[in-house]
């Protein structure tokens, strides 16, 4: 990483220290297409650091993120995501008309993170309890 | 001639939409891995048409292609429904070949089938955006419903306006709990069955028929 501060130990890369996560607004996500969120999420995921989207992905989204980790994971090296959601109230009350013009509201605190890194202990509607191990 | 046209093209249309109507609904099998989709799928076609659709197996992804039996005719209270089963594979989001090594494989074997696994996941994930008319999502009733990949798939499933199917499978296992399953998704009608043992398979049926007719 460019001007990166090498570690006490010599090592320059901070996630070997730590876990590494990012939270991604819901208007950085906003001008995005559906590939390019899909990309920045496994990116990251794939670099071992745990990604939280404010506003979540849509149930389109979702889908094809599922289909894109699949084509990515390869033994040995990338073993698939954990991700958990919970929904806000709001996004199970879409109005008819909303879903006829299209505006699908994903609005849901979501946290996705590499397989073998993070594992969920509790989740209801109101919490997600995970546990992240460093490498 | 414009009014020719016209009335050729309306024609065509009101022609199309009867070919339409009586074309196979393809119904697509879909559940968490190990949840009974290839039992269900040849217990109907073992019902209907005296063919199997698949091997089955305890071993999780023994299914990693959809599969298909095409024109299995259901008849319900004089009700005809034509239908093609797809069986497809168990869907998630993380497959690791060393899970498959418990099960008597060597690593060979083992990234093989992890490799034919993930693409079976991103195959049955595509056979949901593009080529299903409808949905029976098939649940191991003695498993936590309340699960990441059970949400995110029905909710993908209402979000195409797909009808949906809930069933609670394994209801011969003892800790099967159905009220669960109805408990997770109260927007859907849940059927408890036991493919394996052919449990409740006519309220399955007349559902189907009522469902996908």
């Amino acid at each position: 990483m460019p001007g990166a501060t090498p570690d006490v130990d010599g090592n320059d890369d901070p996630a070997d220290d730590g876990v590494r996560i990012d939270m991604i607004s819901g208007a950085r996500m906003e001008g995005l297409t559906s590939m390019e969120k899909i990309r920045l999420i496994l990116d990251g995921v794939r670099d071992g650091n745990i990604v939280i989207l404010e506003e979540g992905l849509s149930p389109d989204e979702e889908s094809k993120l599922i289909e894109v980790t699949m084509t990515e994971i390869s033994p040995d090296d990338f073993t698939g995501i954990e991700i958990e959601t919970y929904p806000k109230p709001e996004s199970g009350n879409q109005s008819f008309l909303d879903k006829l013009m299209g505006r699908e509201s994903t609005q849901k605190l979501t946290v996705i993170g590499p397989a073998n890194r993070i594992e969920t202990l509790h989740k209801d509607e109101n919490l997600i309890s995970t546990l992240v191990s460093r490498k | 001639m414009g009014l020719l046209t016209n009335l050729r093209d309306s024609i065509s249309r009101v022609t199309d939409g009867l070919f339409a109507a009586d074309e196979p609904k393809r119904i697509g099998i879909y559940g968490p891995p190990n949840a009974g989709k290839t039992t269900l799928a040849n217990r109907i076609a073992r019902d209907w048409t005296g063919d199997a659709v698949g091997p089955e197996s305890h071993i999780p992804h023994e299914t990693r292609r959809a599969r298909r039996k095409e024109n299995v005719e259901i008849e319900r209270n004089g009700r005809k429904v034509t239908i093609d089963i797809v069986d497809t594979p168990g869907v998630t989001t993380k497959v690791d070949y060393k899970e498959f090594l418990d099960h008597d494989m060597d690593k060979e074997d083992a990234v093989r089938r992890s490799r034919e696994a993930t693409e079976g996941v991103a195959e049955a994930m595509h056979w949901l955006r593009e080529d299903v008319d409808g949905v029976i999502y098939v649940l191991d009733s003695t498993t936590d419903p309340f699960t990441q990949v059970n949400t995110m798939l029905i909710g993908i499933i209402e979000s195409q306006d797909l009808p949906a199917l809930i069933l609670a499978n394994k209801t011969d296992l003892p800790g099967s709990d159905v009220q669960q399953i109805a408990n997770a998704f109260p927007q859907h009608e849940t059927i408890p069955l036991s493919a394996l043992e052919g449990e409740n398979m006519d309220e399955v049926y007349t559902k189907i028929a009522e469902y996908f007719g």
